[in-house]
């Protein structure tokens, strides 16, 4: 942990240090929140989806959460409530009426969507999260102090916290399953999923998958590949048989969800420069006055 | 002109007031205790849709507006020069130096690792809005806290007189103090404007600490020129709290109140709060969002209630000059104020704060405002301690001779 922390601390000395020197460019070329071009995505086809809830089961027992027994599973009621994922179940799948044909209902499988320009990157206090290589949004439970701002700031409402606990509280989402992924395997959900509703793949590659599927299929999907522009892009990518915005999907724009909050920010700190300056000024008013000051009193005598 | 001199006021320490506010200190301090043994969760009323409550939005986020008063009146008095404001500093001081520390202490209870509070020292994340507040306050603090040692100083040199084996030291301490305060009275200028930059950039950086939130803020108060909104109402809020906290202190220890310094201040709120209130209103026709006033919400009626209450019946009362020129109008215009802009945090981080997938809607548990009342109410029970115990209040003097010491803050 110290070992850790002062690499870190030698880490942001040499940004600064850099920056100061006028390279502040380094700072964005830092492996942090690298887009590779090869970075993985799911593809989640909606009108695939039976609604079996496996990949519920497969995530808890692959990041040891406490569940009950696969069969239980089966149990279809809890499609009356609207789900969301929380730090005990970090997905769910939900049931929406499809318009078009009542035999099947739409079921929606709901995560972390590992943004590629995500505001949980850009809002965390201690750079807890991480863009990784292969496209997954990482928390790191050695830095987080539990301010709980990641999730003022995601688009999709995911980070959920865990509020009971009074000693060592964590920020529980979707890893992606980054320690199967290491070892190549698949994450639990995808390989559990019967009926490859999820497909595990390179984000381009999956992309290409999805725009064939709508043009080979168009009465089967909207024209809309969620995930593909939204808050900048993200790695999980849905297709589906009615309007996003209808089957519980939030309405986001194409621009990157930290977008504007960074831009104020970088505006106010331009190299230090509006602070100095501001300091500057005051100085010089508080001179200017002082000399005032000492002049009238000096005339009075 | 008669002088004034910051002495320590004498008069006993508990009234029937004062034991009723250690009550609700009493009370908050043990729901505190309640968070620290069965979490968060347990005492208050956030969920995964609501990951912040009053602990932030009021005792945070207000309370740094709030202490605003500490940079105004350093500005006005020692940047400006406005010698004849130096009576009103030092307790603007004392509550700016109390309410950020309370501040850090709501920080620190909302947070799930308290003990991880450090970790923005050594890990940074420099596109991070909170981590920016978090090191501005952090340095403010040590500031506020060097700012204030010229009246440690003052009240104690040449009186060391430490109780038992301890006596020994007495002569050292003396001495500590004496280099410390020739060493700040050469160097306080530095901290001064240190302080308003400082303060400056974290007010204004609260206003953008929202804006990451995008759509799931009601757009009534999600603007890009948040972090400016902040910033003026900081600014115009600094002089009523003031204004407020000195007509209470001189009624609760039988003062006559400084209706000629606070008058010639209230004079300085007008123009303040014209230009917050013109910059309200002009980002809500350049954006349109009065479209939202036209429903009967939440929302529009708080959105109301703040720009009426809050900033037009005030700047109203500031104007007149026959109100502004009595104790009770300027008391009750500074309490408008000070309440528009509370309502204005409570606003902008709870309020407007409307997430997607929302099970309740928040509203805080008894535990929440049982918690911010009493760190409230410790508040003022640490203020009456120390303006018992230092020369922080101005009272009255003809005879004694200005001390160097009374022209810093």
């Amino acid at each position: 942990m110290a070992k850790q922390s002062r690499r870190d601390f030698l880490k942001t000395y040499a940004i600064i240090g850099s920056a100061a020197a006028g390279l502040s460019s380094s700072t964005k070329a830092a492996p942090k929140n690298f887009l590779s071009e090869d970075r993985m995505a799911v593809l989640v086809d909606t009108t695939v989806c039976i609604g079996c809830r496996k990949c519920e089961w497969a995530c808890k027992t692959a990041h040891n959460l406490a569940t009950d027994p696969i069969e239980t599973y089966e149990d279809r009621s809890v499609f009356k409530e609207q789900r969301r994922p929380t730090d005990k179940a970090l997905t769910v799948v939900n049931e929406y009426p499809n318009t078009t044909s009542d035999k099947f209902p739409i079921n929606v499988k709901v995560q972390c969507m590992h943004c590629d320009k995500p505001a949980c990157v850009s809002a965390c206090i201690v750079g807890a999260f991480t863009k990784n290589e292969n496209g997954s949004v990482i928390w790191d439970g050695d830095k987080c102090i539990g301010c709980r701002y990641c999730m003022v700031a995601c688009p999709f409402q995911i980070p959920a916290f865990e509020f009971e606990k009074a000693l060592k509280p964590d920020i529980k989402k979707c890893d992606f399953c980054i320690e199967r992924t290491s070892k190549d395997k698949l994450p639990a959900c995808i390989e559990m999923c019967p009926v490859e509703a999820i497909i595990y793949g390179r984000r381009e590659d999956l992309l290409k998958v999805a725009k064939d599927r709508i043009k080979n299929y168009p009465h089967r999907y909207v024209n809309r590949i969620f995930g593909e522009h939204e808050v900048g892009g993200t790695s999980w990518l849905y297709l589906s048989s009615r309007q996003f915005e209808e089957i519980a999907f939030p309405k986001l724009g194409n621009d990157p969800a930290p977008g504007v909050s960074e831009a104020i920010q970088h505006g106010i700190f331009a190299y230090f420069v509006p602070p100095v300056a501001l300091y500057a000024l005051l100085g010089g008013v508080m001179w200017l006055n002082k000399n005032k000051k000492n002049h009238e009193s000096n005339t009075e005598n | 002109m008669e002088n004034h001199k910051p002495t320590p006021i004498v008069t006993k320490y508990f009234t029937p007031v004062v034991i009723g506010l250690a009550v609700i200190a009493l009370n908050g301090m043990l729901f505190l205790l309640a968070r620290f043994i069965f979490g968060i969760g347990a005492v208050t009323n956030l969920d995964n849709q609501h990951p912040w409550g009053i602990w932030i939005g009021v005792d945070v986020a207000a309370g740094v507006a709030l202490a605003a008063g500490g940079f105004t009146t350093a500005a006005l008095g020692h940047i400006m020069h406005k010698d004849q404001y130096h009576a009103i500093i030092r307790p603007a001081l004392l509550t700016a130096a109390l309410g950020y520390t309370f501040v850090a202490v709501s920080v620190m209870i909302d947070l799930g690792r308290p003990y991880f509070i450090w970790h923005p020292l050594l890990m940074w994340n420099g596109s991070s809005v909170l981590f920016e507040v978090g090191i501005c306050v952090m340095i403010y603090l040590t500031v506020l806290y060097i700012e204030f040692l010229p009246i440690v100083t003052e009240r104690f040199i040449g009186r060391v007189n430490l109780p038992g084996f301890l006596k020994k030291f007495n002569q050292s301490i003396d001495k500590l103090l004496r280099v410390l305060d020739k060493g700040l009275e050469k160097t306080m200028f530095i901290f001064i404007i240190a302080g308003v930059v400082l303060s400056c950039l974290h007010q204004s950086s609260l206003g953008t600490l929202m804006v990451i939130a995008g759509p799931k803020m009601h757009p009534l108060w999600q603007t890009p020129i948040l972090p400016l909104l902040f910033l003026l109402s900081a600014i115009s809020v600094g002089f009523p709290m003031v204004i407020m906290e000195s007509l209470i202190t001189s009624r609760s220890f039988s003062l006559k109140p400084e209706t000629h310094i606070l008058s010639d201040l209230g004079s300085m709120v007008a123009p303040l709060l014209g230009i917050y209130l013109a910059f309200k209103i002009g980002d809500m026709v350049i954006r349109q969002t009065f479209v939202y006033l036209t429903e009967f919400s939440t929302v529009s009626v708080m959105f109301t209630l703040e720009l009426l209450l809050g900033i037009v019946i005030p700047l109203r009362i500031f104007l007149s000059r026959s109100l502004s020129k009595t104790p009770l109008g300027l008391f009750i215009a500074s309490v408008l104020v000070v309440l528009g802009v509370l309502m204005n945090r409570i606003n902008n981080f709870l309020v407007a704060y409307t997430p997607p997938y929302e099970i309740h809607s928040y509203f805080p548990s008894f535990g929440e405002i049982s918690v911010t009342l009493g760190f409230v109410a410790l508040e003022v029970l640490f203020f009456r301690f120390f303006v018992i115990q230092l020369p922080i209040v101005s009272v009255p003097d003809t005879t004694a001779p200005q001390t160097k010491f009374s022209i810093r803050g």
